[in-house]
């Protein structure tokens, strides 16, 4: 059985469908990519686990079924959404200590965690989040994710706007927490080659619906996939 | 139009002045904090706190002192703001403000009414926690119940940092007003904060009720005129902040009495229309207040 | 078809005025009174509505606004003999202009920032009779007299007040329709939505705000002013701070933006007014209750009780309901076209 599980989830923004019966899975500890041109719903997939649109369809998280965002967050589930979602007013310290709000006990060693993962947070500690740049923001919404300990990792675009460098950094850091601690990651990208290097499988949606699946390796070497679905 | 002036009664007049302010500050303090949860003015504030305050005096009608009344009333006040925000609140979070805003304005006429029909229309004297006498300073008569209110708003406001500083709980209810969405992500039971919200501002309501009824008699009209204070104090200090309303406050409350006491034309009968009309000229400069973060509209 | 629509809504206004016109030969003299009420409550929720459903200006003191026209027609019946119904106008022109003089600083606040400066200005403005006592008439107050008929026609001062009412708030209800269906309805509601976005196309908004402030102060002075005449006497207290609380009360209720929710606005707070008596004294009817209605606060609880209790059912107002109800209706004559 594997960690993640959708089962023909339908989700609408209003009189809007945005997917159309969507299934897949994360097994876990595993590194699954969600790709797509914009508009084909991969946002609205992420949303969909961790129960912030509207939808109906099957959603499980180790065999249980989640249903609201703070459920999901409490089973494990930590969501880094596209614009990052920092609290802008809060200092960097806050933003992390408000991830592990699930969580209880001390969080001092996680705090240390994610200051030895990325040392700028540590140096801006007490700065306001909406002061720090784009890159650091990621930082702080991946450090703040990661503060819950969770089983399953989702991102959404994690390289949007960000300088190459700071993308391999990032990267590098999820590949790390997936091979060291286990934790389970879907990560939304439009870099498809990006993606397909870090994770192990890839789904390919279009206008809401899975068209192509796969491991990695498969997509990119198939000439007409990447042609018609991942643009190069 | 400058009435007479000696320093002892001067001295007097600032420290009345800032035992006033310290009773609009608290229950503009509950207001601002309503606001930022729900983004709606709590219109019933005040009857809540002039409710609350009653409650108070049953119980020492029933033998219990001032002080051991003082914890019971704060915590009955905190369940029935939680309660409040359940019932009558959560059904209609996602309406239009105007509708909330109409709700708490039924729940004041209800909770007034209910007043009257509980404990009846007469003002009655109520019996505070500080002695009424006053002590001698430099030749000033200063009233020791005004110096335990702005005692007793200080320690509010110390507290209150606190919490909302250090704790755990008071970051959540942080973040759910700043940001409802990502509070969710990270397991913040958003609704439960507002709640919560509530909850805490009747309790600080509470404060403002049993700290002004001394002063006054107790009737069920007592908080009304405070609670237009508080408006005004709120707005001065700038909506979402909570330290915008405790300072708006205590000027409006300095203000108010050093006017109507030094400047004859003003006297009591134009005492409010002047404080109002001072706010708007400062609103025009500052549209936020003092403290607000609402961007200046440039239209 | 924008041409059903309009065919439709030609035909309701229609309809209001044939029920207008026959309602007082079915009802009693006295009711024709409170009719007459209910439509100065409908001419100043009207103007209400130009303000905070179509321009999105929040104010919670058009009481203020109400007293302006009520004193000016008070003090020109009192102090210069002048005919009540002459006054209208003049009250409605003298309210308007200060509401221009509100809006104009009104620009710079926005959302709950407007409705409780408005707020404090409903409440700051009673003192301001008391202060000016030989021109206003201090606690007093200034008398307008009794109404009486005008105008040659036949019939009971309480009718005559009605249809005077009425006639005016048809006259009012129709060029409100006419400004808000043309191209200042349509800028208004554009900024209503988006401030930024009307800005860029290039309307100027401060114009559109401050006049919208202006027209519905206007409509309140009119209102003012019929009040004052219905009212004999004209006090500080008449136009007290829980007047402009009913009126937000009945512009909630009624629906923003819905001028034909208006009218069950108006007749809402009107009834819900004078008759909570009522509503406690069928509430003795339930087994497990015994109160005694005339016992004071009742009617506070209960006017409380109603109001809470409609804005959970129905917290979009009854213009909000009638829209929804219609809804099968109007996008089925839309989809035909």
């Amino acid at each position: 059985m594997s960690l993640l599980e959708l089962r023909n989830v339908e989700a609408r923004y209003g009189p809007v469908r945005a997917l159309h019966g969507v299934s897949l899975n994360v097994g876990e500890g595993e590194f699954v990519a969600v790709l797509g041109a914009n508009g084909a719903g991969k946002t609205t997939t992420l949303r969909a686990v961790s129960g912030t649109v509207r939808r109906n369809g099957d959603v499980r998280l180790g065999g249980k079924k989640l249903r609201t965002p703070e459920g999901a967050a409490r089973a494990g589930v930590a969501h880094v959404p596209e614009g990052r979602g920092t609290f802008a007013e809060l200092s960097v310290w806050e933003n992390l200590r408000l991830g592990s709000y699930t969580r209880r006990g001390s969080t001092k060693e996680d705090v240390q965690r994610v200051f030895a993962l990325f040392p700028v947070l540590d140096r801006r500690r007490d700065q306001q989040a909406g002061t720090l740049s784009g890159g650091e923001q990621q930082m702080l919404a991946l450090g703040r994710a990661l503060m819950a300990r969770p089983r399953l990792l989702l991102l959404d675009e994690p390289s949007l706007g960000l300088a190459p460098l700071i993308v391999k950094e990032i990267f590098d850091v999820l590949a790390k927490l997936n091979r060291d601690e286990g934790t389970a990651v879907l990560v939304v990208e439009q870099n498809a080659n990006l993606a397909l290097a870090a994770a192990a499988r890839a789904y390919v949606l279009e206008v809401g619906r899975v068209v192509v699946d796969g491991p990695s390796d498969e997509l990119r070497a198939n000439e007409s996939v990447r042609r018609s679905y991942l643009g190069y | 139009m400058l009435a007479s002036f000696t320093w002892s009664e001067f001295a007097e007049q600032i420290v009345s002045g800032l035992a006033d302010g310290s009773v609009y500050a608290s229950l503009a303090l509950a207001l601002v904090l309503i606001y930022r949860s729900t983004r709606a003015i709590n219109f019933a504030q005040g009857e809540m706190a002039t409710f609350s305050t009653f409650i108070a005096w049953s119980l020492m009608n029933h033998g219990l002192s001032f002080w051991e009344a003082f914890p019971v009333v704060l915590a009955i006040s905190f369940v029935g703001g939680v309660a409040v925000e359940r019932v009558i609140i959560r059904p209609v979070e996602q309406a239009p403000v105007l509708t909330i805003v109409i709700i708490t304005l039924g729940l004041a006429l209800l909770l007034n009414g209910l007043m009257y029909v509980i404990w009846g229309g007469g003002d009655r004297p109520f019996k505070g926690g500080f002695s009424s006498s006053t002590v001698e300073v430099a030749g000033a008569h200063i009233s020791i119940q005004y110096i335990g209110i702005i005692g007793v708003l200080a320690l509010l406001v110390v507290v209150l940092g606190l919490f909302f500083r250090y704790t755990k709980l008071g970051l959540a209810l942080r973040a759910a007003a700043l940001n409802p969405d990502s509070s969710r992500l990270v397991g913040v039971r958003v609704s439960w904060m507002l709640a919560l919200g509530w909850g805490l501002a009747a309790l600080v309501g509470a404060v403002a009720g049993m700290m002004v009824a001394p002063l006054q008699f107790l009737g069920p009209n007592m908080m009304q005129a405070v609670l237009l204070y508080a408006f005004a104090a709120a707005v001065l200090g700038g909506l979402d902040s909570p330290v915008g309303a405790v300072v708006g406050g205590l000027i409006l409350g300095l203000t108010i009495d050093l006017l109507g006491r030094y400047v004859g034309y003003i006297g009591s009968t134009l005492k409010l229309p002047v404080a109002l009309l001072l706010i708007l000229v400062f609103l025009f400069f500052r549209p936020g207040g003092l403290f607000g973060s609402v961007a200046t509209r440039r239209v | 078809m924008p041409r059903v629509k309009l065919a439709l809504e030609a035909l309701a206004f229609l309809l209001l005025v044939a029920v207008v016109i026959v309602l007082p030969q079915v009802v009693s003299d006295f009711h024709a009174r409170e009719l007459a009420i209910v439509g100065m409550y409908f001419i100043a929720l009207i103007g209400l509505n130009v303000l905070t459903g179509y321009s999105g200006q929040i104010s919670l003191g058009h009481g203020a606004f109400m007293a302006i026209g009520g004193y000016t027609t008070a003090i020109l019946i009192s102090d210069h003999g002048m005919r009540d119904i002459w006054t209208i106008p003049v009250a409605g022109v003298v309210a308007g202009v200060a509401g221009l003089l509100v809006g104009l600083p009104a620009l710079r606040l926005s959302g709950m920032y407007l409705a409780l400066v408005t707020f404090g200005i409903a409440v700051a403005f009673p003192q301001v009779p008391k202060k000016y006592e030989h021109f206003m008439g201090g606690s007093s107050g200034k008398s307008t007299g009794l109404y009486k008929v005008e105008l040659g026609f036949h019939t009971t001062p309480n009718r005559w007040l009605y249809y005077l009412t009425w006639a005016v708030a048809l006259f009012l209800l129709a060029a409100a329709w006419a400004l808000l269906r043309g191209k200042p309805g349509r800028t208004l509601q554009a900024l209503r939505d988006s401030e930024v976005a009307a800005l860029s196309s290039g309307v100027n908004v401060a114009v559109y705000k401050t006049a919208a402030f202006g027209i519905s102060a206007f409509y309140a002075g009119v209102a003012g002013s019929l009040f004052a005449i219905s009212s004999f006497l004209v006090t500080p207290e008449t136009f007290a701070i829980l007047l402009s609380v009913y009126l937000v009360v009945g512009l909630a209720a009624g629906g923003l933006g819905s001028l034909s929710g208006a009218i069950g606005g108006a007749a809402l707070v009107f009834y819900l007014q004078n008759h909570a008596d009522a509503v406690a004294r069928w509430a003795n009817h339930l087994p497990w209750l015994s109160v005694d209605p005339k016992q004071q606060g009742i009617s506070s609880v209960v006017f409380g009780a109603v109001l809470i209790v409609i804005m959970l059912l129905l917290p979009t107002g009854a213009g909000g309901l009638l829209q929804r109800l219609l809804r099968p209706l109007t996008t089925r004559l839309y989809t035909r076209s």
